[in-house]
């Protein structure tokens, strides 16, 4: 495959689970700087293909670049050390630890043994701490135990987990999963905000959540691409209306 | 002085201190040698335990392979303190003059390849650490780069435990069988049996226990003690920030394993014996036992754990000749039901809050929730304690009584 300026380049991926193909020849191409949500029926393979470029799953075959490089067949760790981060669609935090301690083990530094034996928590990665808290309002809540948050707050400390890491490429499964009206609201505004410098994809089911902050939507179905473009394209498609937003 | 604070309090020195004393002024002074010689050989076990609380209490692998740690360290040690013992002077009636006794007894004529290093006692030494250590990194690495854990890595350190066992008992010309390596008695020209040893040795043992408590406690309270918790509540989430977890696993459980190691080798010292019995399945759920009433988080209550769990054996088992071994069962039964955290949970949930509300009621200040009567059980007066020891953030009332002391505040 030709190397392309796209951040991430999807092409060909297949995999299947005992013979079901949970995702089937797809191809996708997202922009830097893009933020692009996926949306979909449940079963649509949505969470997989996310499973797949982070590495949570292995692909049967096909090919999935990042920055140029192939990721199928390297290690979960080695693709977030490149610059990919996840959110998990539960929120996925470190419970018994605090708020300050779930972002400080984020940070980009220790991360072999020797190199966490030797860490150090510098005034440099307090103040990254405090950022990034600030950004996700939890700025006065560093001392909390994570698991003491609200389902919403969990959902943000783990997107501040990720920002940690300064990710070239966010994928976001269901961040405004479980919020409150207020709560997606500004979760909205930071989604805006953080896609600044980076390519985020974002699943997500919430069609009015999904106007106020796609660029371009693509919409799956039985592991396949059924039609992407902006919104207002997307939901005049009438297969889309039919598999999808019509029920 | 609160930078002093904040550091005694961030290795628990207070109770560190106090196992200390206990081990180094008061049991020596109140025993004689024959029992102090019995609680250096427990202390020795203590070295398992406090690895255990650090793969299994920390890093949530739970190894029930220890003792074939400890046997290798132990025997490490074993071949060399044979060798010194098997001058061919004191061995002139084999038939093969200069080699240890039982492999004259199994028709081996020369010493065999295996053994000649351990003619050196640096080189033993080294062993002690390195032979456990590059076992546990061998199994560590098929195993938890694998993503094998949980019961499965359990079963499999239980198959460890029983291959070494048989390979030892098997191969009676090369380690002495079932009965092991015994008749063990000079160290360098130093003889090992006097009582003055003794007590050398038991303190060489108490020191080496307090410093690997030290070395585990500053690694828990590091980066990695912060990860190996984050790992135990959410493995994933720690692999998709960008570490090999399957590395900081293979290294608790080498640390685990150099740990008991020492402790098999200071074990070899003081007994004057080693032999596949400490090496076993049953040894090394015995050494579980001993870091789950302990407290499996905590690796002062690890050494509290190991040693009344053995002084209970030896009480029973002299007392009690016929039930002490259900004594023993029922003691473990009743700690672990009881107190999922051992002894040093019962300490943090019940006994610290208890003593804050007494103290509290000695210096007048009136306890919430009641009189003479009796404050409510396991609900401390939260002011009145947080004024009786500012100092000591451990003994704040808790929200979560599974989090064991430092750990909600590490690095903070």
């Amino acid at each position: 495959m030709s190397n392309t300026d796209f951040a991430l380049a999807v092409e060909d991926l297949t995999v299947s689970f005992d013979g079901f193909k949970a995702i089937d020849a797809l191809t996708l191409y997202i922009d830097k700087n893009e933020l692009r949500v996926i949306i979909g029926p449940n079963g649509a393979g949505k969470t997989t293909l996310l499973d797949l470029i982070c590495g949570k799953t292995r692909a049967s075959s096909g090919s999935i670049k990042f920055k140029n490089q192939e990721l199928t067949g390297m290690a979960e760790y080695k693709r977030v050390r490149l610059g990919i981060g996840r959110k998990f669609q539960t929120p996925s935090i470190y419970e018994n630890l605090s708020v300050f301690q779930n972002l400080e083990m984020s940070y980009p530094a220790g991360r072999t043994v020797m190199g966490a034996l030797a860490f150090k928590c510098t005034d440099a990665i307090k103040a990254r701490v405090q950022v990034v808290a600030d950004d996700i309002g939890l700025g006065d809540r560093l001392a909390t135990e994570a698991g003491l948050l609200s389902h919403g707050e969990k959902q943000w400390l783990e997107i501040g987990m990720l920002l940690m890491q300064e990710p070239e490429l966010l994928l976001l499964d269901e961040p405004i999963a479980g919020m409150s009206a207020r709560e997606r609201e500004l979760t909205a505004e930071l989604l805006q905000r953080i896609c600044k410098n980076r390519a985020v994809i974002v699943i997500e089911h919430d069609m009015d959540f999904v106007k106020r902050i796609a660029h371009k939507v693509t919409v799956m179905h039985q592991g396949k691409i059924l039609a992407e473009g902006p919104m207002e394209q997307v939901q005049a498609d009438p297969k889309v209306i039919d598999v999808y937003l019509g029920h | 002085m609160n930078t002093l604070k904040t550091w005694v309090h961030r290795y628990q020195l207070a109770s560190l201190v106090l196992l200390t004393v206990l081990l180094a002024v008061v049991l020596p002074l109140t025993l004689d040698i024959f029992r102090l010689n019995l609680v250096g050989k427990y202390l020795t076990y203590a070295f398992v335990a406090v690895g255990l609380v650090m793969v299994w209490g920390y890093g949530g692998v739970l190894s029930l392979g220890q003792g074939v740690f400890f046997g290798l360290g132990g025997y490490a040690m074993a071949m060399f303190l044979k060798l010194e013992a098997s001058d061919p002077i004191s061995t002139k009636i084999q038939s093969t003059p200069g080699i240890p006794d039982f492999m004259d007894w199994n028709q081996i004529t020369e010493l065999p390849a295996l053994w000649v290093p351990f003619k050196s006692l640096p080189f033993s030494l080294a062993a002690v650490v390195v032979v456990p250590s590059l076992l546990a990194f061998i199994v560590s690495f098929a195993m938890f780069k694998r993503r094998v854990g949980g019961v499965y890595f359990a079963i499999i350190t239980q198959a460890v435990a029983l291959i070494v066992t048989v390979l030892i008992i098997g191969q009676q010309g090369y380690t002495g069988g079932v009965n092991g390596m015994t008749d063990l008695r000079t160290l360098a020209g130093w003889d090992t049996r006097t009582d003055s040893a003794k007590y050398i040795l038991y303190y060489a043992c108490v020191g080496l226990l307090i410093l690997s408590i030290l070395l585990c406690r500053w690694i828990q309270t590091g980066k990695v003690g912060t990860l190996l918790l984050a790992m135990r509540d959410k493995e994933d989430r720690v692999r998709f920030s960008g570490y090999d977890v399957a590395n900081f696993k293979i290294f608790t459980f080498c640390l685990a394993a150099a740990l008991s190691g020492v402790g098999g080798a200071l074990f070899s010292l003081q007994v004057g014996f080693m032999s596949p019995s400490f090496v076993g399945i049953v040894p090394s759920i015995e050494m579980v036992i001993y870091a789950a009433v302990g407290g499996r988080m905590s690796l002062v209550g690890a050494v509290y754990g190991t040693l009344l769990v053995n002084a209970g054996k030896t009480y029973f088992s002299e007392t009690f000749p016929d039930l002490w071994l259900f004594l023993m069962a029922g003691l473990f039964i009743g700690v672990t039901m009881a107190f999922p955290l051992g002894l040093a949970g019962l300490w943090e949930s019940h006994i610290v809050p208890w003593w804050n509300r007494r103290l509290a009621v000695m210096r007048g200040a009136p306890a919430p929730g009641g009189g003479p009567g009796g404050p409510p059980l396991g609900e401390p007066a939260p002011t009145a304690a947080s004024v009786a020891v500012p100092a000591n953030p451990s003994t704040l009332p808790r929200r979560d009584p599974a989090l064991p002391d430092g750990v909600s505040r590490q690095g903070v």
